[in-house]
């Protein structure tokens, strides 16, 4: 009987993270593509960072901010009583970081691609920054929404370095399908191994496909219009 | 009455301009704004509604909206303002998008017959012509029961004969909501059928003019 603990564990990591995540990017996002501060390319380059950094660069320096003698990891430990190192809350953490970019680009390039004067009628209605972003910025970008959910989903479930950097390989709390698979081959379980990757290559395939089939029949629909 | 002394350095095709206006408006003026491209026509309406900063004043009705370091956010300034590519929330529908500004359905629904599109109330924005998307438009302007309707080229990228339609229901809704209006235009007969007073703007300054002006210019 195949074990499907690692998948669950990876399915619920990515599922809080991008539910966190995309809180935390969506004004980020707005203000990224609204602004025309000078600090602007800063913060984006940062955000980007994830995208090229080794996971294991990634891993070490939030391994190093979250471990219990850090300030962070201090602080969190005494308001919460939670250890953010080896632990699941601390994967959820060191996910929203390797993640963020993937939530914020497509966010951005959605907001970037509306029409300014759509936004401004909003203002001209009398409606706040608030409402005019979830009311008419959000539903108007839905292919881009649809497409950062996703991939943030995705891309969280592929993770791996980081993932073992910050969790390691505990049971049933941080180890995840794709830390699992990298454990059978290290001690040559090839059969298990197969059919842990087949399942996560079905999964992710599955995945991406609704994600350009649902862009496909929107721009379809917007075609037909 | 509107007061405006505005300056504002516009950056154009051909180089550095200086916009300078020192103008008043009367309660229920209609006034055409014309002047070649480029020249600050929009940019001035944009900067009354509070889309875009100048240095100056501008003062409705005796309320500073600008100046004195202070400028009133645009959500409170309560202006209509309809945009030439009609900008309408491609997520509602007709009615929805009358509603959002204001939930009052009595209002909504006079304007959607006023402006003879009572019949595409539910209709998705995307399904519209350009005409009946600027009737749309200009509907929704008006929700908020604006004092001051700002317009931009409302009726440019229509064919003529729909421009002339919705310029005389443009006059209608003008007087009807009694407001003070001011509207960007290149077109001639649009103006003689329209304004008050004609403001051409040249070399960054903005002169006002009898509508007389139309015949002794063209």
């Amino acid at each position: 009987m195949i074990d499907m603990t690692p998948f669950w564990l990876s399915f619920k990591l990515a599922a809080l993270t991008t539910l966190i995540l995309f809180f935390i990017a969506l004004p980020l996002a707005w203000w990224l593509s609204q602004t025309r501060a000078k600090g602007k390319p800063f913060i984006e380059a940062l955000t980007a960072l994830p995208i090229v950094l080794p996971p294991s660069v990634l891993g070490f320096y939030i391994l190093v901010a979250l471990a219990p003698d850090s300030p962070l990891g201090a602080f969190v430990e005494s308001l919460f009583g939670v250890k953010l190192v080896f632990t699941f809350a601390g994967l959820v953490v060191a996910s929203c970081f390797y993640s963020l970019p993937f939530m914020v680009q497509p966010l951005q390039n959605g907001f970037e691609s509306l029409n300014r004067h759509m936004i401004e009628a909003s203002y001209l209605a009398g409606k706040s920054t608030a409402e005019t972003l979830w009311r008419v910025a959000l539903p108007n970008i839905k292919p881009a929404l649809m497409t950062a959910l996703i991939i943030t989903f995705a891309h969280t479930v592929g993770e791996f370095g980081v993932v073992l950097m910050v969790g390691g390989s505990i049971p049933g709390e941080t180890k995840v399908a794709s830390v699992a698979i990298y454990e059978m081959v290290e001690v040559m379980e090839y059969g298990k191994a197969h059919i842990y990757a087949a399942i996560m290559l079905a999964l992710s395939f599955a995945v991406l496909l609704s994600v350009y089939i649902f862009n496909h029949r929107q721009q379809n629909r917007m075609r037909m219009l | 009455m509107i007061t405006l002394q505005l300056e504002k350095v516009l950056h154009g095709s051909e180089g550095k301009m200086h916009l300078q206006v020192e103008q008043c408006v009367n309660r229920g003026d209609f006034i055409v704004i014309m002047g070649e491209s480029g020249t600050g026509k929009s940019t001035l309406l944009r900067i009354i509604a509070g889309l875009e900063r100048a240095e100056g004043r501008i003062s409705v009705d005796d309320v500073l909206w600008q100046g004195e370091g202070k400028a009133l956010p645009i959500q409170q300034r309560n202006v209509g303002f309809v945009f030439q590519d009609f900008a309408l929330f491609d997520n509602m529908s007709v009615k929805e998008n009358l509603l959002f500004v204001n939930r009052d359905t009595v209002l909504a629904e006079e304007l959607l017959e006023m402006m003879e599109i009572e019949k595409l109330s539910d209709r998705n924005i995307q399904m519209l012509s350009g005409g009946q998307k600027q009737r749309v438009a200009l509907a929704r302007a008006l929700m908020r029961r604006p004092k001051l309707l700002l317009m931009d080229e409302p009726l440019s990228s229509l064919d003529p004969r729909m421009r002339h339609k919705l310029a005389e229901k443009i006059k209608e809704l003008h007087q009807r909501f009694g407001m003070t209006t001011l509207m960007v235009s290149h077109d001639l007969n649009e103006a003689r059928m329209l304004a008050d007073h004609i403001w051409f703007i040249e070399n960054g300054r903005v002169d006002a003019y009898d509508t007389d002006v139309l015949e002794r210019l063209y």
